[in-house]
């Protein structure tokens, strides 16, 4: 039956004129983006799978030999390499932590009536419309120590926030914060906005008070909407490459994507590189799975 | 009409078969910064002469590594020559991408007329082994540019003399940098001892601590044998790794991932007394629109080691022929041209550094800059780094070993080339340099 509803054309249609059915008219678009996500996307992906097996190097004519799981075993035992994904963790904790409780804050703040709401709210979205290498190099000014405004807003003298190597990742963090936050004050304020207004006339006829009324209806009403938000800024901190690139090269802000930057294209240790992208692609799954199924739980309540 | 569409088919064959015996049209790939618009002006001038348009085609200095070789591995022919890095040569050589120029080394004689220390780093590889794989052609090295105006002040003197004992001017030695570095190092002024590379992303950083390894008498390690241990971690690189730790205390704040931009900056904005930076880099110091400093600017070569050893660690290229170019030919005859006396005067006139010792020698050349004599000194006691094609991963783990002791004071200078050490062996065992 649905198959005949799909088939189905407007007899007067020009596409019916010339003896095309719905079906074939769907096939005409889908198929050539199956095709362009095989060729682009699914063969690489399958490419580079099988590039991971081996000790392949894109610089040199030598072929490719198979060496197993080679390339996986030496990565694993890399203490380097636990050291990159150690800081790629802390740096996502400290940028989804901030950019959540800076957004939500700013849309609990937006959530109400006051003037130039709307002009406030597209200031406000403007950071993450930039592009990263241009905030990059533009905070890189903000945070120089002899002349950058930020030190002399708060007054911290010649304090090194890129140099300093226990300073430089936060200092990642920040300006990731500022760029980001937007975006989850932008879904936060849809959840918002979404939360019934007779619950909080109920709860104010209660006489429940803001942190009974924030923490049993605002936030759980909020949080499936919040996850969704965590986990796209979860996956993109994950993979933060340029941010980091641009403003400090210390050995404590070389994230896990700066690790494989140097190893596919400065050292072309094709083989292992495509490994270690591998073994990120599993780590962003894995969490992503995580958060999906913590999200499921927060959506069945 | 046969007889006419058979002559137009000849009249296009030969058309075709003229271009490809003799190709109008030569692309030479390098970096995007000074001397690759001198080249292009030199290039002009071989087109001139002989009707063969040479373009100079540049990417940004971040790229220059990936786009080159991106290009080699996809066997294209959009470049004809290649004015590479000298650690390109053994991953381009032992890949086939560069085209063996051993017979017309020989045949020119290139030894002798480059000069030797050239001709070893930017030419040949294995080390040693007679294969010549570039013609030098951008030769640089570090060197340092000074305030002279600092150094000349009377009271400055006085001072000086009165707390180290001897007079201040351009250091002979690394202890007298490091004494007239602390001497003007002034936080409550904004002034500043020294600059010094500190970028840990490629070779910056690497290329500055080689300044002092190889004054103090040390090496990397053993080129032909790969041996390293004993070698990187020795007693004099330990004492150079720790001098360069002890200057870095001396520079301007934020001075942790600062190359060539930065350190001219330091003499530019006032902040630093002396700074370490490429030759190729000096003609914005002399230059009054860029430096307003020009005129009390002046420069030395890289200062002798406790022992006397006086060496510099190498920048500049060489230039190749690619293997996959169409027109190898003729890049061999841009090449019997580019290597005349009388061009590579003219591409030293144009602010090209030329590795052409007899040009490097001349009364005109030395005294043609400010900095053209200590340039001539420095190209004559250059040192590299290593060439071989893992050099990427080795240059990485040096960054990884060494950059936490000297910006971050982590560890020791000993522990940090013993562990250098055990990771480029550990390398060399990957790739079966040992066997």
């Amino acid at each position: 039956m649905a198959t005949e509803v799909i088939t189905r054309l407007d007899p007067q249609s020009r596409a019916a004129a010339r003896g095309w059915s719905d079906l074939t008219i769907r096939n005409l678009f889908i198929i050539p983006t199956i095709l362009f996500l095989i060729i682009f996307n699914i063969f690489p992906l399958l490419y580079s799978l099988g590039y991971s097996f081996t000790d392949f190097r894109a610089s040199t004519n030598a072929p490719a030999n198979f060496v197993g799981l080679a390339n996986y075993r030496a990565l694993l035992n890399d203490p380097f390499i636990w050291t990159n994904f150690a800081i790629t963790a802390k740096y996502v904790v400290v940028s989804v932590t901030g950019q959540v409780v800076v957004g939500f804050g700013v849309a609990m703040l937006l959530n109400r009536a006051i003037p130039f709401k709307g002009l406030l709210t597209t200031l406000l979205l403007l950071p993450m419309m930039l592009s990263m290498a241009v905030v990059g190099l533009f905070w890189k000014l903000l945070y120089d120590p002899s002349f950058g405004i930020i030190n002399y807003a708060l007054g911290l003298g010649r304090f090194e926030w890129l140099s300093n190597p226990d300073m430089a990742l936060y200092a990642v963090a920040i300006t990731d914060i500022w760029m980001w936050s937007p975006f989850v004050m932008l879904l936060s304020l849809a959840g918002l906005s979404a939360v019934p207004k007779h619950l909080y006339e109920a709860a104010a006829i209660d006489r429940a008070g803001p942190f009974y009324t924030f923490f049993r209806i605002t936030l759980p009403l909020v949080a499936p909407i919040l996850m969704i938000a965590i986990i796209f800024r979860t996956m993109e901190a994950f993979k933060t490459f340029d941010l980091a690139y641009i403003l400090t090269s210390q050995p404590t802000t070389e994230l896990i994507s700066i690790r494989l930057y140097k190893m596919a294209f400065q050292e072309w240790q094709t083989g292992m590189s495509s490994a270690l992208a591998y073994i990120m692609l599993i780590m962003v799954v894995a969490i992503t799975n995580i958060y999906v199924k913590y999200l499921n739980k927060v959506k069945e309540r | 009409m046969r007889n006419g569409m058979k002559g137009l088919f000849a009249g296009i064959s030969l058309f075709a078969f003229g271009a490809s015996a003799s190709a109008q049209e030569l692309t030479i790939f390098w970096a995007e910064w000074d001397p690759a618009n001198y080249l292009q002006e030199l290039v002009n001038e071989y087109e001139a002469e002989t009707g063969v348009a040479v373009t100079v085609e540049t990417t940004p200095w971040q790229d220059f590594q990936t786009k080159a070789f991106t290009e080699f591995n996809a066997r294209g022919s959009a470049y004809d020559m290649v004015v590479g890095d000298s650690q390109w040569l053994g991953a381009a050589s032992e890949a086939g991408h560069y085209v063996d120029l051993t017979e017309f080394f020989n045949k020119h004689k290139l030894n002798e007329v480059m000069a030797p220390a050239t001709v070893k780093y930017y030419a040949e590889y294995p080390a040693n082994s007679g294969k010549y794989w570039a013609i030098p052609a951008e030769g640089d090295a570090v060197g340092w540019a000074y305030r002279k105006d600092w150094f000349e002040d009377p009271e400055e003197m006085e001072a000086f003399k009165a707390k180290y004992g001897y007079d201040l001017a351009p250091p002979q030695t690394w202890a007298q940098m490091r004494d007239i570095a602390e001497f003007f190092h002034r936080p409550d002024e904004n002034r500043y001892g020294i600059a010094i590379y500190t970028d840990n992303s490629y070779d910056g950083l690497v290329m500055g601590v080689e300044n002092a390894i190889f004054s103090y008498g040390g090496e990397l390690g053993n080129y032909e044998t790969y041996e390293v241990e004993g070698i990187i971690n020795s007693e004099q690189n330990v004492k150079a790794l720790e001098m360069y730790r002890e200057l870095y205390g001396y520079t301007p704040p934020g001075w942790a991932k600062t190359f060539f931009v930065e350190n001219n900056q330091a003499i530019t904005e006032n902040l630093a007394a002396m700074s370490m930076n490429y030759f190729a880099f000096f003609p914005a110091l002399v230059n009054e629109a860029s430096n307003p400093n020009a005129e009390v600017t002046g420069f030395f070569a890289n200062p002798e080691g406790p022992d006397g050893d006086q060496f510099a660690a190498l920048g500049g290229q060489g230039i190749s022929i690619v293997s996959y170019s169409d027109n190898k030919e003729e890049a061999m005859k841009f090449l019997e041209w580019f290597i005349q006396d009388d061009v590579q005067k003219r591409w030293a006139e144009l602010g090209g550094y030329t590795a052409h010792a007899k040009t490097l020698e001349s009364e005109e050349f030395r005294n043609a800059t400010p900095y053209n004599e200590a340039f001539y000194q420095t190209m004559f006691k250059v040192k590299d780094f290593w060439a071989t094609p893992e050099y990427a991963e080795l240059l990485i783990q040096m960054n990884q070993r060494i950059y936490p002791y000297i910006v971050g004071g982590e560890g020791t200078a000993k522990e940090a080339l013993d562990a250098l050490a055990t990771d480029w062996k550990g390398t060399f065992e990957k790739y079966n340099r040992y066997e």
